[in-house]
């Protein structure tokens, strides 16, 4: 009981160096969950993102630029893939659907993917989910210059169901690459938080006929989107087009390419996890500092406090106890921190990718990070809490001259 | 059975160039339950060195002390502690409150270390000693006057058996002095508590029935040249 009461008042009479302090401990221990969060979060989302999909089939070339291209609306496509590579695909016995995909155009930034009309009772995201549409809207249909739009891409563009919008070529906005077609949005997608999401999603032969496209591969396509009948069938799949073929690079299976991607980018995780500890022992310092800098004042409080029948043990627990309730001051503000750290983070992928973290998303590290600062905390309270100890009573007591 | 009882206490400290220095020599001294005694003597007679070794804060090197019929000779510095905070009520010159804390958490603190914390005890001893409207006063918000009655305060919160006051009128004015003398005494014939008061002033010595010259009674100042205080 006497024990909060010591605490309390010497935090209050250090207020500053507390405060101070508990802000330090606030940053580290806010860095140490976002990182870890985003990170891990970053990780399942991206290499869990494959919209039901088992594997990419595209043109020769890397198979991540693939799944980025066709999973994720990234990059730019490795090349195209003849409509009778997607025909061969998808009368083999080994896939149980393939949904070719047209890409190379965009509407200020957001860019149109060419498929076809059975898109959303084969694609995929969450626990077997499939996209739907807002009410009041429809599926495009073949044949017309329609359009359905991802509802980002329809929040950021302000398109509603009965707009029109003429599309620009390539992949990057260019207010000089406007082509005549003109599309008619008939739907917006409902949020699926997947790069789904960012697109803008138009018949496929409305893509391949663009005006000012090249004539001579108007029936290509960009990739195929691959559900196989079993695992084994991946591996043959593979063997086919990626060992025995030379023009086309089946990428399977997708969550693996991705997790290749965050490997290659491992190092800054690494980097970003030694800055949070580095804080966090910065903080653990400046908590040992300020208290064993006040030791020399507080020699006459721990003196009178022992002379009162404080054991040694007593002080010692109360310097290492306030060591630990600075970290535990810091910890509120520490999560409001990494709300903050995180909700910007979640916002900046959400806006280049679509794909959406979780802030309120629980996780143990929102729990271990919090005991490990206030366990490093109390560790640095044990050098003053030694010098406490051995305060020696009678000296400390002898009137200040 | 005396309160207070010790016989051949010694008690020597290492002087800066090394040499053990023979600071307490006493042959036998004691004291009975509620009797009021006061202790006198020039500086560098060992005062406040004899009053922490019966305190138990200071261990000495040889001899006995016994408090309440508990020895401190041979005990752990924890029984030491624990003796003090369970049966001896101490009184500074300097009165050596907790800044950072109120009248009525320092007599609070009085408790904390001897038994359990009496909230409302704490608060009917600050208004004994006429603080009942400083309860939540800091010591700095508090006359010189005022801070030691909140000593004398904390010194009783625990039900002492035996009250040691180290020159507690000794940073007062002449009225304040007979004031707190007169609480302490008080207090402690209330209480049923004995005291052991070191003073200079003849006035207050007088003033007692028995007092000792701890010039005659430590052998050890009789012997030094240079003071310990």
């Amino acid at each position: 009981m006497i024990l909060p009461l010591l605490i309390r008042r010497s935090l209050r009479q250090h207020a500053l160096s507390t405060s101070v302090t508990a802000l330090t401990v606030a940053l580290a221990v806010g860095l140490l969950m976002s990182v870890w969060m985003v990170k891990k979060q970053s990780h399942d989302t991206f290499t869990g993102q494959a919209g039901g999909w088992d594997a990419v089939l595209g043109a020769r070339g890397s198979k991540l630029q693939l799944v980025l291209n066709a999973i994720f609306h990234l990059e730019a496509s490795p090349g195209n893939v003849s409509w009778d590579d997607y025909l061969t695909l998808q009368s083999n016995r080994a896939v149980s659907t393939a949904l070719p995909l047209a890409i190379g155009d965009n509407y200020r930034g957001f860019r149109l993917v060419g498929t076809l009309t059975n898109l959303p009772s084969v694609a995929e995201f969450g626990r077997s989910r499939h996209l739907e549409l807002e009410t009041g809207g429809r599926w495009f249909e073949d044949g017309y210059r329609e359009a359905v739009v991802g509802s980002f891409a329809a929040r950021k563009l302000g398109l509603k169901p009965g707009d029109e919008f003429h599309p620009y070529h390539g992949l990057n906005f260019d207010a000089r690459n406007e082509h005549t077609e003109k599309y008619l949005v008939v739907g917006i997608a409902r949020p699926s938080n997947t790069p789904m999401d960012r697109v803008i999603w138009i018949p496929l032969a409305g893509l391949q006929n663009m005006s000012g496209h090249d004539p001579s591969t108007v029936s290509d396509i960009s990739a195929v989107l691959v559900k196989l009948r079993s695992p084994i069938a991946g591996q043959q799949l593979d063997v086919l087009y990626n060992r025995q073929g030379n023009r086309l690079t089946f990428a399977w299976p997708i969550a693996r390419e991705v997790a290749y991607l965050f490997d290659r980018f491992g190092w800054v995780d690494r980097i970003l996890t030694l800055i949070a500890w580095l804080v966090a022992l910065v903080a653990a310092g400046s908590i040992l500092a300020s208290i064993y800098n006040s030791m020399s004042a507080r020699r006459r409080e721990l003196a009178i406090l022992r002379a009162l029948g404080a054991r040694r043990s007593t002080v010692f627990s109360a310097i290492v106890a306030e060591a630990a309730a600075v970290a535990l001051i810091g910890l509120l503000p520490g999560y409001a921190f990494y709300f903050g750290i995180i909700g910007t983070a979640s916002a900046i992928i959400r806006a280049q990718t679509g794909v959406v973290l979780d802030p309120l998303a629980l996780d143990p590290v929102l729990l271990w990070a919090p005991a490990a600062l206030v366990g490093l905390s109390g560790l640095a309270g044990v050098v003053p809490a030694v010098k406490a100890y051995q305060v020696d009573v009678s000296g400390g007591l002898a009137p200040e001259s | 059975m005396a309160l207070l009882e010790l016989t051949d206490l010694r008690k020597s400290f290492t002087s800066p160039d090394g040499t053990r220095q023979l600071v307490i020599q006493i042959p036998q001294f004691s004291l009975d339950a509620k009797e009021m005694v006061a202790l006198y003597g020039p500086s560098g007679t060992g005062k406040t060195t004899f009053l922490h070794l019966i305190a138990g804060i200071l261990a000495a090197d040889s001899g006995h002390i016994a408090v309440a019929g508990k020895s401190m000779m041979g005990a752990s510095e924890a029984d030491r502690d624990r003796n003090r905070a369970a049966h001896i009520g101490y009184i500074f010159q300097t009165f050596n409150l907790l800044q950072g804390f109120t009248a009525r958490e320092n007599v609070r603190l009085g408790m904390a270390f001897g038994g359990s914390v009496d909230n409302a005890r704490a608060d009917d001893l600050l208004r004994r000693v006429g603080l009942g409207h400083r309860l939540d006063y800091f010591p700095r918000q508090l006359s010189t006057g005022q801070q030691q009655r909140v000593a004398v305060a904390r010194a009783l919160a625990n039900r002492p058996q035996l009250v040691l006051a180290d020159e507690p009128t000794g940073n007062l004015d002449t009225v304040n002095s007979r004031e707190v003398l007169e609480l302490i005494r008080n207090a402690c014939t209330e209480t049923g508590a004995a005291l052991l008061l070191v003073s200079h002033d003849p006035g207050i010595l007088g003033s007692f029935k028995r007092s000792e010259s701890l010039a005659d009674l430590n052998h050890a100042s009789q012997l030094r040249s240079d003071p310990p205080e």
